[in-house]
């Protein structure tokens, strides 16, 4: 039974048409994905289902009936809800009162009832969460968690997940998706946006891929193989990179000795982290985010001082060093949350490339900015890494996430740095983005570069690094090389039930 | 017989630090409000000018000192309205857009007072004020009496707006609602929140309160208006309410420490004493500068304040 229809629906921004012309239906009882590359026009389209954008052709149906949403009160009265691909949230606010927001009256503000709700649902997904911190200072996690909430909260008629799993364990995803099989069952409508195929083929009844904001076709998700989603998607097909041979690993460049960051007792500290790489080599990170990857990556790259222990870059002991320093040494990073820690996202693209090195030449003569150095560069950039952009003196606030990985990737590896730190680089990044990026590292090692790779995908993980590391409660509680991966092995160390650094070794 | 005159001297002072201090803490609350919408006012100074002169002519010619009030109101109401349609409805910049309003509530109060007033000259002319109201009992109680308990009436109004103000931004759905518009307006969006609704009440109750303040000045404690009546107090506004962190305990606090500083050095000069007064007048400044760079880690600041929300875009 057809819930919603779009019916050629196109919506310009300035320079892009982000949906062109598209018409799908969504049925109820069913759950249905949005499939395609970054900047495709996923968000946009689900954003113009939720009254954010306003069409500027084309039309929308609900029941049959026409549908014209000013704003998201609208359809938040007619029963659709969204969860938002970057968090909406109001960091200052507790959980409750994220959650409380625009469902109140104006009067007395009553959080027991909210209160008593959240409970019940925290206890349905098994979230262990703290309903009265400020959701600011949550786990990305969390945060993701409470967005979910917020949604759920409503009781809706249809669910729009905007890659509502990113930041989720592989358990969470799990139990959000029983959950989202409970609400098809019952007659409610989804639909999902994700990058992970698994995930698509796994849950989605139809799907409806998107190329450049147009629609290339709706299919039944059981009549297709993954495969060739992706041909559809990219145009092309996409083979899963894999660092099939491993050379040897150098002299060391990195080397982490007994680091300690923040209470033990605290969330996300470290507690004692041991670990050392060697030029040509990638060293995998995985584990359960929140175990205080945050912590490693802040300290290593000077963004946090460390309260203990030695992070020897070279021969230099590099612990509380401010990051400038760190990265003259010949340090790239890239950290996960690229928004708010890589990007200025009201700078244009070629300043964001040329950021950090401003005030060199060529990109300063005598301490006065060379626009055409900065111009340059980026061309070269934006043709070397494929970014999708209108030019490079374009804001880079709102370019597509897979865009500004890129920018990013261009601007950390531009100079060639013997050592390079990366944090869930493929993080809300398409197929095909991400194995550019994945490329990236391998030509990254293979020129000789040592790589830390720290990353919640764990088949990413295990598919490009030399050893393997997994931390778990601020630690690296196990190690593996490459030859060795054991993946039952990996999961006790993820859960916490091994750790072959203790002398006493848990036995499963 | 020293140690007496210390101690009028002394009581003198705080009578008048509270008394200074009212319209300061009537116009900071309202700000704050304003603020935590998301919406920097910087037109007080405009609107405690027009809205003083709002209600002097209202006593002026109706001789009713309640309708100077409701008049003095609604001028304060008049001008933020304007700010609202600028800033709310058109996006101006609002820094732009309360500076121009500065300039035009007092450069219209000032025109309108020379096309009413032509012949007689201004200056001279005074109306009545509102008398002091002695609070049985209270007012007898030795110093606190008079310093907290024989002031005007607006005065018990302001300070019981505080804690009514504290429950309205902490306890109530629309208080949940303003903090989010200020904090995260598409957050609030998002949720159906109307920011063009929060916003305009906020800047209307902001109008409301600055529009007591500027009836104070002018049919309260004057009886005159003057073009210079607001005298600055617009801006201390703002320094407290910086300095009070957006917290209404502390906006009490920073308005009556204010107003004491004020009232110290009227009382000083009074007496015609050497020291350097203008340095106690700069002292609100520094001081909100001190608070500024103490609380800088726990600051209260709503995070979106001063930029204009605009749904859909990046
Ligand atoms: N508010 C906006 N203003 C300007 N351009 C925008 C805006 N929103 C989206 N765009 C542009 O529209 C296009 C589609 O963006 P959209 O966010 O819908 O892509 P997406 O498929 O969700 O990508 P991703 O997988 O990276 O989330 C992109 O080129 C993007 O830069
Ligand atoms: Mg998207």
């Amino acid at each position: 039974m057809e819930l919603l229809g779009v019916h050629g629906v196109t919506t310009r921004f300035p320079g892009v048409v982000a949906n062109d012309n598209v018409s799908l239906t969504i049925h109820r009882g069913t759950v249905h994905c949005l499939l395609g590359e970054n900047g495709a026009g996923k968000s946009t389209l689900a954003e113009t289902m939720y009254g954010v954008h306003r069409p500027d052709e084309g039309y929308l149906t609900l029941n049959g009936e026409r549908l014209d949403l000013r704003s998201p009160k609208d359809s938040i009265a007619k029963g659709i809800g969204m969860v938002h691909q970057h968090f909406e949230l109001v960091k200052p606010l507790a959980t409750v009162e994220n959650v409380a927001l625009g469902t109140t009256g104006p009067g007395r503000l009553d959080l027991g009832k909210v209160r008593a709700r959240l409970e019940e649902l925290c206890e349905a997904y098994r979230i262990d969460l703290d309903l009265d911190t400020p959701v600011g200072g949550l786990p990305v996690g969390l945060q993701q968690w409470v967005e979910i909430l917020k949604t759920m909260y409503l009781g809706v008629d249809l669910l729009i997940l905007d890659e509502p799993t990113a930041a989720l364990t592989p358990v969470g995803v799990e139990r959000l998706f029983e959950s989202i099989r409970r609400m098809r069952d019952d007659g409610l409508a989804v639909i999902l946006i994700s990058h992970k195929m698994h995930e698509v083929t796994g849950i989605s009844d139809r799907v409806t891929v998107l190329r450049k904001g147009k629609v290339i076709d709706t299919v039944q998700t059981d009549s297709v193989q993954a495969a060739d989603l992706v041909r559809m998607m990219v145009g092309r097909s996409v083979e899963l990179s894999k660092a099939t041979n491993h050379p040897p690993a150098g002299e060391t460049k990195l080397s982490v000795t007994d680091l300690v960051a923040g209470e033990p007792s605290e969330r996300g500290s470290l507690c004692g982290v041991s670990f050392d790489v060697g030029a040509g080599e990638i060293y995998g990170i995985a584990g359960v985010s929140g175990n205080g990857q945050d912590a490693l990556f802040d300290t290593i790259v000077g963004v946090r001082e460390p309260d203990g222990g030695t992070i020897t870059i070279d021969d230099t002991d590099t612990a509380g060093m401010d990051p400038r320093t760190v990265s003259k040494l010949g340090v790239g990073s890239v950290p996960a949350d690229r928004i708010n820690q890589a990007l200025l996202m009201d700078f244009n693209i070629d300043e964001n490339i040329g950021l950090g090195r401003h005030g060199d030449r060529p990109f300063s003569i005598r301490g006065v900015l060379q626009r055409m150095a900065f111009r340059r560069r980026a061309e070269q950039a934006i043709e070397d890494y494929e970014i999708a952009c209108p030019s490079a003196s374009h804001i880079t606030r709102t370019l597509s996430g897979g865009n500004l990985q890129k920018i990013v990737m261009a601007r950390e590896l531009e100079g060639q740095p013997d050592l390079i730190i990366v944090h869930q680089p493929t993080r809300g990044l398409d197929i095909s983005a991400a194995e550019n990026v994945r490329q990236r590292l391998i030509a990254e090692r293979d020129r000789g570069a040592a790589i830390v790779l720290m990353s919640e995908d764990l088949d990413e993980v295990l598919s490009l690094s030399t050893r393997v590391g997994v931390m778990f409660d601020g630690k690296i509680v196990g190690e593996m090389h490459h030859d060795e991966l054991d993946l039952d092995r990996i999961g006790a160390y993820m859960a916490g039930v091994l750790d072959t650094t203790d002398t006493h070794e848990v036995v499963v | 017989m020293a140690d007496e005159i210390t101690a009028i001297f002394a009581l003198s002072v705080l009578v008048g630090a509270v008394r200074i201090g009212v319209p300061l803490l009537l116009a900071a609350i309202g700000e704050m409000v304003v603020e935590r919408s998301g919406i920097l006012n910087l037109g007080i100074e405009g609107t405690l000018t027009f809205s003083a002169f709002g209600a002097f002519v209202a006593v002026e010619q109706t001789g009713s000192l309640v309708f100077g009030v409701v008049a003095g109101v609604l001028s304060g109401m008049l001008v933020s309205l304007v700010m609202a349609v600028l800033t709310v409805t058109f996006k101006v910049e609002q820094v732009v857009a309360g500076l121009a309003l500065n300039l035009l509530g007092i450069g219209f109060a000032f025109y309108l007072l020379r096309a009413i007033f032509s012949e007689s000259g201004t200056d001279v002319l005074s109306v009545e004020t509102w008398d002091v109201v002695e609070i049985p009992l209270l007012s007898s109680i030795p110093w606190i009496g008079d310093i907290f308990f024989s002031q005007h009436w607006l005065a018990y109004v302001a300070f019981a707006s505080l804690p009514l103000v504290w429950f309205g931004l902490n306890r109530t759905g629309f208080g949940l609602e303003l903090r989010s518009v200020g904090d995260n307006p598409k957050a609030a969006d998002l949720r159906g929140v109307s920011i063009a609704k929060v916003q305009y009440l906020a800047l209307l109750f902001g109008g409301f309160m600055s529009g007591l303040a500027g009836s104070f000045l002018s049919i309260f404690s004057t009886g005159q208006f003057f073009p210079a009546i607001a005298g600055g107090r617009g801006w201390i506004a703002l320094a407290i309410v910086i300095f009070g962190n957006w917290r209404p305990g502390r906006i009490l606090i920073g308005s009556l420490f204010f107003g004491f500083l004020e009232a110290y050095q009227l009382t000083l000069q009074a007496q015609g004493s050497d020291l350097p007064l203008n340095l106690l007048l700069a002292m609100p400044y520094v001081l909100t500068i001190v608070a500024l760079v103490v609380n800088r880690s726990r600051s209260n600041s709503p995070l979106h304040l001063g930029a204009p929300y605009l749904r859909g875009v990046r």
